[in-house]
């Protein structure tokens, strides 16, 4: 069965008010800017955002007034530093930030996603993220006497949003690059929507069923949307457009210009297409591949 | 270490990266290359330890490996700059590309060697800050932890590298994202973290280790700078390595491999 679903449509029907949604799993690759960007627009409000770091795109969502709290072990612009709409957020209106670590994002999903309460960890003991933290209960382990642990609270996203290189209809993705924790949070989601470049069809799924790290059987809406990362990099796709992390940087420093940028970049932008659009055709092919690599064959006959 | 001289307010002009030779980056770099032994697993995700892994794989330790959060494990640094980790660069010609999961159960089990650090303070005992700072205006709050706090934790030492100024280098952090030697000698051991701590401070002027019982202490001076300017810019009365040295400079093939790479001096100028 067929998953296809316009951008505006998935993020219509998937994400509500008031939900926590897992995006930017992949770290600082293919991070789905288009569906956070059409979250804007929609004007969802109230979001709990999770990740383990966010590259900008949680302080757009941020600066568009869609987040009421966030999960994460860092938020900001990783070229480039802070990011000004969550520090504005915090400092001065006082949104409520679940300061985790990456090991602790990773574990709270993987909770969530193997159906337990808690993963123990020996990460973060002495440290203060821990304290009034709800995240975070101190345990004995049950195997060795007085070996204290940090038990980590599952998480489970009402919905998760990756974005991959390709995927069939039914949702079925293969993705190639850097995870991070993209595999867990989409095993957690209790929604999934996957954004990928290219549609293709169940055969090239199967050609490579190694390369599968999702399968559709999880998965809610399938999007098309090339260049649905950008500024972020897909591997094989485009690479990463240091420079607008860096004008992003610039032009976000004050409120005002932070609206600004919104309103040139999403809001009155319709969609993906008319965003590359402004971007312009240049810019667009400068990020394109070079020279491509292609890795060895891999031979599944037997 | 022993004495903490009285501190001298009268400063000499500071040398320039002209009469030098090499910028205090670039220094920095070199520095924290030499932090790497061959065959080491270090974790070497962000800003100047990228490159100082480039610089050691080119130099003394061809055989290391880096680990990087979003799941990478290279045994060649990436064949052009990079910004971040997960830039294009640094996965093709990876060792392996697979998930933050797996490389960070490497570092809890305690296969990790070390890992590299920034923090907006680092304080007496190796503690450090990377969550919010008290600033003229109120509270300021930073990114946040990332990994920062894993690998304090978990990996069998850690070096951080960050800028020489007193505000950065107070006596005790007012939050500890990332654990160091707490409030001395037998800390760790109490709060039962497995292993590690802090082995190294390099900073824009000077280098600090960390005594037996936990402490900072003046290790190196960067080459230029007087004793007194780097106690007046520290935030607590730091001791002074018995051994004290002069750091040593970048050598011709430490440098040519960070210009080779960091063609701009986008991390390094």
């Amino acid at each position: 069965m067929s998953k296809l679903l316009t951008m505006r449509a998935a993020i219509a029907e998937l994400v509500q008010d008031g939900a926590n949604v897992a995006l930017g799993l992949q770290l600082e690759q293919m991070i789905p800017f288009a569906a956070g960007h059409e979250i804007i627009r929609q004007k969802k409000r109230d979001l709990t955002l999770i990740g383990p770091i966010s590259d900008i795109l949680f302080d757009q969502l941020i600066g568009a007034g869609c987040a009421k709290e966030i999960v994460a072990a860092w938020v900001g612009n990783v070229m480039m530093g802070s990011a000004y709409n969550f520090r504005r957020a915090v400092e001065q209106d006082g949104m409520k930030v679940f300061t985790l670590t990456n090991f602790t994002v990773a574990l709270a999903l993987q909770a969530g996603a193997m159906g337990v309460p808690f993963l123990p960890t020996r990460t973060a003991l002495g440290s203060d993220i821990t304290r009034g933290n709800h995240f975070f209960h101190h345990i004995l382990s049950p195997f060795e006497a007085k070996e204290p642990l940090w038990a980590v609270r599952a998480l489970n996203p009402d919905v998760t949003i990756v974005h991959v290189q390709r995927a069939d209809r039914e949702g079925n993705a293969h993705c190639w690059g850097n995870f991070g924790v993209m595999v867990e949070g989409v095993r957690a989601g209790k929604r999934v929507i996957v954004v990928a470049e290219q549609i293709v069809e169940p055969e090239v799924i199967t050609s490579d069923p190694n390369r599968t790290v999702i399968p559709g059987f999880l998965v809610n809406a399938v999007v098309e949307c090339p260049y649905g990362a950008h500024p972020s990099p897909v591997q094989g796709y485009y690479k990463r457009d240091d420079a607008a992390f860096r004008q992003y940087h610039e032009h976000t420093k004050t409120k005002a210009d932070s609206d600004a940028w919104l309103e040139r970049w999403v809001n009155g932008v319709e969609d993906r297409r008319a965003y590359m659009n402004q971007l312009g055709g240049c810019r667009v092919e400068e990020l394109g591949v070079k020279r491509h690599a292609y890795a060895a064959q891999t031979d599944y006959g037997y | 270490m022993t004495t903490t001289p009285a501190v001298d307010i009268s400063k000499k002009t500071p040398p320039t990266s002209e009469s030098r030779g090499y910028t205090l980056g670039e220094l920095m770099v070199a520095s924290a290359a030499r932090e790497i032994h061959d065959g080491e697993i270090a974790f070497v995700g962000m800003r100047l330890p990228l490159l100082a892994f480039v610089v050691a794989k080119k130099t003394h330790a061809p055989n290391a490996v880096g680990l990087f959060e979003n799941g990478v494990i290279r045994a060649t640094p990436a064949s052009e700059l990079i910004y971040t980790m997960a830039d294009p660069a640094n996965i093709l010609g990876a060792t392996q590309c697979l998930d933050m999961m797996g490389v960070m159960s490497l570092l809890q089990s305690g296969r990790v060697h070390l890992g590299f650090l920034g923090a907006a303070e680092v304080d007496r005992f190796g503690n450090l800050n990377s969550t919010e700072v008290r600033g003229p205006k109120g509270v300021v709050r930073l990114p946040g932890s990332g990994g920062a706090c894993d690998i304090a934790s978990l990996a069998q030492r850690f070096v951080v590298l960050l800028e020489h100024r007193k505000q950065r280098l107070p006596e005790r952090v007012s939050y500890i994202t990332s654990p160091g030697n707490g409030d001395g000698r037998g800390w760790r051991k109490r709060v039962r973290l497995p292993r590690g701590g802090p082995s190294a401070v390099i900073t824009t002027k000077a280098v600090l280790r960390f005594a037996d019982d936990g402490e900072a202490y003046l290790a190196s001076l960067h080459p230029g700078v007087e004793l007194d300017d780097v106690l007046a810019d520290t935030g607590w009365r730091l001791r002074v390595g018995d051994s004290m040295v002069s750091t040593a400079e970048p050598t011709a093939a430490e440098l040519k491999a960070i210009r080779d790479y960091d063609k701009d001096g986008f991390w390094t100028k």
